[in-house]
């Protein structure tokens, strides 16, 4: 049984089809890219996922369980879409972290927050915390920033913002990570830095889906590759298969410009 | 009359100012948030109402709008100007208890209804810019980590909020201070209103320019404040 299993996604704003049935399934521990040309759909397609956006139709799938199915779509109310997103956790291209907040802060505040659901978080709330922000300085230490749990966003550089952003994801264990274009905001020497801790994730089994342009990095990284072009998935396989087996002539036109690139 | 009987005398008018000036202060900011919000509602039902009725307060003066307030009331009870129905009421506010005169508590009330209204239309202007202005991001991030709609907006969007309406704020308040004067329009007895009938009953005319040394020293010391709470929020970038 795959972790994630997505049947026939679409998704319209206004009069333009963006995704034109998306299926794919991904098996747990395994990491998958998401390569294409801008506006092809692939980052509408992670916010669909993560219920930034809600489907027009189809079925998303976690372990067996629905999380979305257009046929009760009507029915679904914002508590259950938060519970839903609590099974991924979604990595933005510009961070988005919260500039008011440290780097520790940044990282403790959903589980701190999700905390006081706790049964026992009246008696236990000081024991509760003090393993959130423990968790959390091990997060950090092993994005490397152990340094700047006092510092604000606003001092960090893009490379840092951003592993602090993936720590923040990984401090309320999701099931499944996505990236969104991860590096598209940094120069090369900063993406380089990123790079390492998705492959450092990756080497510890964390299921991940990234959306990248960076197609040394998605065949070095993943097990499955998915190239997308106007809505539609036109190849699908191991990188082995996509990269230097290449099907399609639209995946060939766009790995080609990379090639001369 | 020597200087020291002029100024408490004058303290005694400053001291409705601050009152009219702190109690539109406290009631306008809970006002305006919920206009703003009103006014940035995905309904229309709610919003045009709104948008239009912040149209039509910004769009007349305050004064007009304090005589609207005053009047309309009573005019519409029973057609009589001559009553007013504001004159019946007693705050029983101690702060001039030394004025001759009671009947302006209950203009007091219609002064203080008025100023609530015409700041909270301004306020929730400038509260919806600021809310407006943080990135869609930040709701975003905050969403997909599990949060709430209003742990987004209280933990993550508010203080950025604030950050930024702090200048246009001050801006506001400070002309609040100012614009508490416009009062006078009713007979409330405050600072401006306590010099003019000093004018005309012991024909001086100095204590009248006197009084800027009394709005002079209470808009700086706001303006002290206001920059402190400016500096608190410099720590960050948003």
């Amino acid at each position: 049984m795959s972790l994630l299993d997505v049947r026939n996604i679409t998704k319209s704003f206004g009069k333009t089809e963006v995704l034109k049935g998306i299926s794919f399934s991904l098996e747990k521990g395994n990491v998958l890219s998401i390569i294409g040309s801008s506006g092809s759909g692939k980052t509408t397609l992670l916010r669909c996922l993560n219920f930034l956006e809600m489907p027009d139709s189809g079925i998303i799938r976690v372990c067996d369980k629905v999380l979305f199915d257009d046929a009760d779509k009507a029915t679904l109310t914002d508590e259950q879409i938060r519970q839903n997103r609590l099974h991924f956790g979604l990595v933005f291209q510009n961070f988005n972290l919260f500039p008011q907040y440290n780097v520790l802060e940044n990282v403790c505040l959903a589980p701190k927050l999700q905390a006081k659901a706790l049964p026992n978080y009246k008696t236990d709330a000081k024991q509760i915390l003090a393993d959130i922000e423990e968790k959390a300085r091990h997060l950090i230490d092993e994005v490397g920033l152990s340094a700047k749990c006092n510092a604000y966003p606003c001092e960090l550089s893009g490379g840092q913002q951003q592993r602090v952003a993936i720590a923040r994801a990984l401090a309320l264990n999701p099931e499944i990570l996505f990236f969104d274009e991860p590096t598209s905001a940094l120069d090369p020497e900063l993406t380089g830095e990123i790079l390492r801790v998705i492959k450092g994730l990756a080497t510890k089994n964390m299921t991940m889906v990234i959306v990248t342009h960076e197609m040394q990095f998605a065949r070095d990284v993943s097990d499955q590759v998915i190239f997308m072009d106007d809505g539609h998935i036109v190849e699908q396989g191991t990188p082995a298969q996509v990269f230097d087996n290449t099907q399609n002539e639209r995946t060939k036109a766009f790995l080609a410009r990379f090639n001369e690139g | 009359m020597n200087f020291w009987t002029i100024t408490q005398e004058l303290l005694q008018g400053f001291g409705i100012t601050c009152l009219l000036f702190i109690m539109t202060l406290i009631l306008a900011i809970p006002l305006g948030l919920l206009f703003s919000f009103c006014s940035m509602s995905k309904l229309s039902i709610i919003k045009v109402p709104t948008r239009i009725f912040i149209w039509v307060i910004r769009g007349i003066p305050l004064m007009l709008f304090i005589f609207v307030i005053y009047y309309l009331p009573s005019l519409l009870a029973d057609g009589n100007a001559a009553f007013n129905i504001f004159n019946t009421i007693d705050l029983k506010i101690t702060i001039a208890s030394g004025s001759s005169e009671l009947l302006w508590q209950g203009r007091f009330l219609a002064v203080l209804i008025a100023f609530v209204i015409n700041y909270a239309c301004y306020f929730s202007e400038i509260f919806r810019g600021g809310i407006e202005s943080v990135s869609q991001g930040q709701y975003e991030a905050g969403y997909v980590l599990g949060m709430t709609k209003s742990q987004v907006f209280f933990k993550i969007v508010l203080k950025q909020v604030i950050k930024r309406i702090v200048p246009a704020l001050s801006n506001e308040i400070i002309t609040l201070v100012k614009d508490t004067a416009l009062a006078n329009a009713i007979a409330i007895p405050e600072i401006i209103k306590c010099a003019k009938d000093m004018a005309s009953s012991q024909a001086l005319i100095w204590p009248l320019f006197y009084t800027a040394v009394f709005y002079l020293l209470f808009v700086g010391l706001l303006t002290v404040v206001l920059n402190q709470v400016e500096k608190k929020l410099s720590y960050f970038k948003a």
